[in-house]
């Protein structure tokens, strides 16, 4: 193999390809030709990084320096500066922004330093897209030694050991699943592998398949050997090209290689995957909808028992995981359970990858150890909230979750701890929001989903979420009447008790946990037909306090419908006519002064 | 044989393969549709019928399948198919503005398309690039961080 001076790993994720990677990629191959480099210095595209905010990112190595937010534009310099030189381009190192100080390696920079990388432990580190660099970096030494070394009720006892839980949301113990199918007769078994990541505001699993998808390959064959499953699929979602065209030809590879098929690594054991593509219904993340599907029908659950591990595909017994908890299996059998349950809290062990977005500085995914307070994870490894504007509240595991206020920030990432204050670990989607985000407008948003993505098999998730949107709608509109809240309150009670599965069961989570700790809110939009928010436009006047304006035409430059009038030193004033009720002023100004 | 203004000789060749190919796979249903929808653009009844006798399914079956998954149209779709994300992260952000002046400026709402077949609207849950929210995607280009002037822009580009 022709050894190189510097590897540039370029990131190829999905957040970086819209900010122009590929460009970026393109104008840099062509420069280091021309500069006679191409032997000396590699260019290797990878999956998600992770740090999408700043994209594109690359890391050179060795040296470990990073650098983000790269144009086509920057390359001429980058070659001649860095490349040639040996000095680093100051202007594209990242700067913290909080102190302006500039850091130049990766591993310094607060969003990695404070991160522990298991699951996501290839990101950004090899190519995906070659087998041989999955390899030199142990994987399949795992599979290797389940496979040759140890019988299928010692993988299930060492992953029992690891602690690992179900990373998909409901936490079941990964180990006692096996267990359970395991155990189960049948000639025929399945494993299958969830891909189908519809929470709104997750996209771990979608990093994990284009960044590493040979884990998962690897974390599906111990699955089967543990269980005795001769055939998999991984049920991907149909947004997620980029994933599918990875996966594909990670499965072709590991065919090649005699890691996947008849007789793996000459073992006698035989097991082959398949990809089976989604088609948009975001109830198929549900266990007994996505084999439904699989099956070639309406993506519709049914009631449980009997579970999947007795009766799943085909009525075959089956073990359905999802990505990221097969994404640690290869690690957990080549460094043992005791290794991966040396971190996290006494029910929650290893870690857990978290995709953080919305209001705060360092959007992307992380990975944390279980047991990080959840303080930590926005303020220093998301950078806080952006704009100087308040935290006010984060949502945690999308539209089954919850919402969790400042105080009680200072809960630990658990299982358990999290349903405490009522919330949930779900897939991971973390969305932080600020002091401008009305908690009504938040809960709508959610219920406006769960109606739409209801399957309608049962009555209370069909009839009874459309309802809740129905009210929170009114509220919203400033037509609530007393009683709106309590009769919310009930329907909620009934849809959770009563629904088929754990998609209608769930569903109230949003307007439960937002009622529990932002009442206040509530109260206002029904009863002084006030959004303390400001986001609900029913509920605004459009107006100008002439008191809090500071003259400074911030929400002059912004408008969209050239409504606002404006001069220097003057107060502005809206044209009602002419607005449109975009509430792109009410974002821009900063002084509050757009009521 | 399956005759429709909207389907070429040489798509049906195509639908004849895909449902020749997959006729004895259990639960092919869905990717049949899928490549049969890839080959012509949507999924008219009449295909659907067509496929439904391919594959020996009830035609009930295959229409309550191509119903229930958001993928599969059963009308006419735009040359450009514009995917606006109305996930957390986005809603967040404030793309609700770019969808309400995309709207407006071609005359379409959601799930709908311009009279001229030049763009499908579509509103989305969640593409899995929070990270550049607002996103939306044309065909299969994602742009991040779409203002509403933007997004006009953006799509001024497709023809």
């Amino acid at each position: 193999m022709n050894q190189h001076r510097i590897d540039l790993m370029l990131c190829g994720g999905t957040g970086c390809h819209a900010s122009g990677a590929g460009e970026f990629k393109e104008a840099l191959g062509a420069e280091l030709e021309r500069q006679n480099l191409d032997r000396e210095i590699r260019v290797i595209e990878t999956g998600c990084n992770g740090f999408c905010a700043v994209g594109p990112v690359m890391l050179v190595q060795p040296e470990g320096i990073f650098y983000q937010k790269l144009t086509s534009g920057d390359v001429e310099e980058l070659v001649e500066e860095h490349f040639l030189k040996g000095r680093p381009v100051q202007r594209l190192l990242y700067k913290e922004p909080a102190s302006k100080e500039t850091i130049p390696i990766m591993s310094d920079i607060p969003f990695f330093a404070n991160q522990m990388f298991r699951a996501m432990r290839n990101k950004g580190q090899i190519d995906p897209e070659s087998i041989d660099e999955y390899i030199a970096r142990d994987g399949y030494f795992g599979m290797a030694r389940a496979v040759n070394e140890l019988t299928p009720e010692e993988i299930i006892e060492e992953v029992k050991t690891s602690g690992l839980r179900g990373r998909g949301g409901a936490g079941f113990p990964a180990g006692v699943k096996w267990g359970f199918a395991a155990k189960a007769q049948g000639d025929i078994k399945y494993v299958l592998c969830n891909a189908d990541e519809g929470d709104p505001g997750a996209f771990m699993d979608r990093s994990i398949l284009e960044a590493d998808p040979h884990a998962v390959l690897e974390g599906m064959i111990i699955a089967a050997r543990a269980i005795g499953a001769s055939k998999g699929y991984i049920y991907c979602r149909t947004e997620y090209p980029l994933a599918v065209e990875r996966l594909s030809l990670a499965i072709e590879n590991a065919r090649n290689y005699g890691l996947l098929g008849e007789d793996i690594l000459g073992s006698g054991f035989d097991f082959d995957i398949d990809i089976y593509q989604g088609a948009g219904a975001f109830v198929c993340g549900e266990e007994t909808a996505l084999m439904r599907s699989i099956e070639g029908k309406r993506g519709m659950p049914r009631p449980r028992p009997p579970f999947p591990a007795n009766k799943g595909l085909w009525d075959r017994p089956t073990v359905l995981n999802n990505v990221e908890t097969l994404a640690n299996v290869g690690q957990i059998i080549l460094n043992g359970g005791q290794w991966y349950a040396s971190v996290g809290t006494e029910s929650s062990k290893g870690t857990k990858v978290f995709a953080m977005s919305g209001d705060v500085n360092n959007i992307g995914l992380v990975e944390v150890p279980m047991g990080i307070t959840l303080r930590k994870m926005i303020f220093e490894i998301g950078g806080g909230i952006p704009k100087k504007r308040k935290f006010k509240a984060v949502q945690l595991g999308g539209p089954s979750g919850g919402c969790v206020p400042e105080k009680y920030l200072d809960t630990p990432v658990d299982y358990e701890e999290i349903a405490k204050v009522g919330a949930i670990m779900g897939s991971g989607g973390v969305i932080v929001m600020d002091e401008k985000t009305c908690m009504v407008d938040m809960a709508r948003f959610f219920m406006d989903f769960i109606q739409d993505e209801s399957c309608g098999k049962c009555t209370p998730c069909r009839e009874g979420t459309r309802r809740i949107l129905e009210i929170l709608d009114k509220i919203a509109a400033g037509h609530g009447t007393p009683g709106d809240i309590e009769i919310l309150e009930d329907l909620c009670d009934v849809i959770k008790t009563s629904s088929l599965c754990g998609l209608g069961q769930t569903a109230p989570n949003p307007v439960l946990s937002t009622l529990r700790y932002f009442r206040e809110e509530y109260d206002a939009h029904v009863y002084e037909k006030r959004c303390p928010a400001k986001r609900c436009a029913a509920l605004l006047k459009f107006t100008v306090d002439t008191d809090k304006c500071k003259k400074c035409g911030m929400c002059y430059k912004v408008c969209p419908s050239g409504a606002i009038t404006w001069q220097k030193k003057e107060v502005a004033a809206i044209d009602r006519e002419k607005c449109v009720q975009c509430l792109a002023c009410y974002d821009a100004c900063r002084f509050d002064a757009i009521e | 044989m399956l005759s429709h203004p909207d389907i070429t000789p040489e798509m049906h060749q195509r639908i004849d393969e895909i449902i020749a190919s997959h006729k004895d796979t259990p639960g092919a249903v869905i990717p049949v549709l899928r490549m049969c929808q890839d080959a012509v653009g949507y999924l008219p009844v009449e295909l659907i019928d067509y496929i439904s006798r391919g594959l020996n399914l009830p035609r009930s079956d295959v229409y309550g399948v191509a119903t229930f998954y958001s993928l599969f149209s059963l009308t006419p779709r735009g040359r450009h198919t514009v995917r606006v994300c109305l996930g957390t992260a986005c809603y967040v952000k404030g793309v609700k503005e770019a969808m309400d002046r995309i709207g407006r400026t071609y005359g379409i709402g959601s799930g709908e398309t311009t009279d001229d077949r030049r763009f499908s609207l579509e509103a989305v849950r969640c593409l899995g690039a929070c990270g550049l929210a607002p996103v939306m995607m044309v065909d299969q280009n994602t742009y991040g961080g779409i203002k509403p002037d933007q997004a006009l822009e953006i799509l001024e580009k497709y023809e």
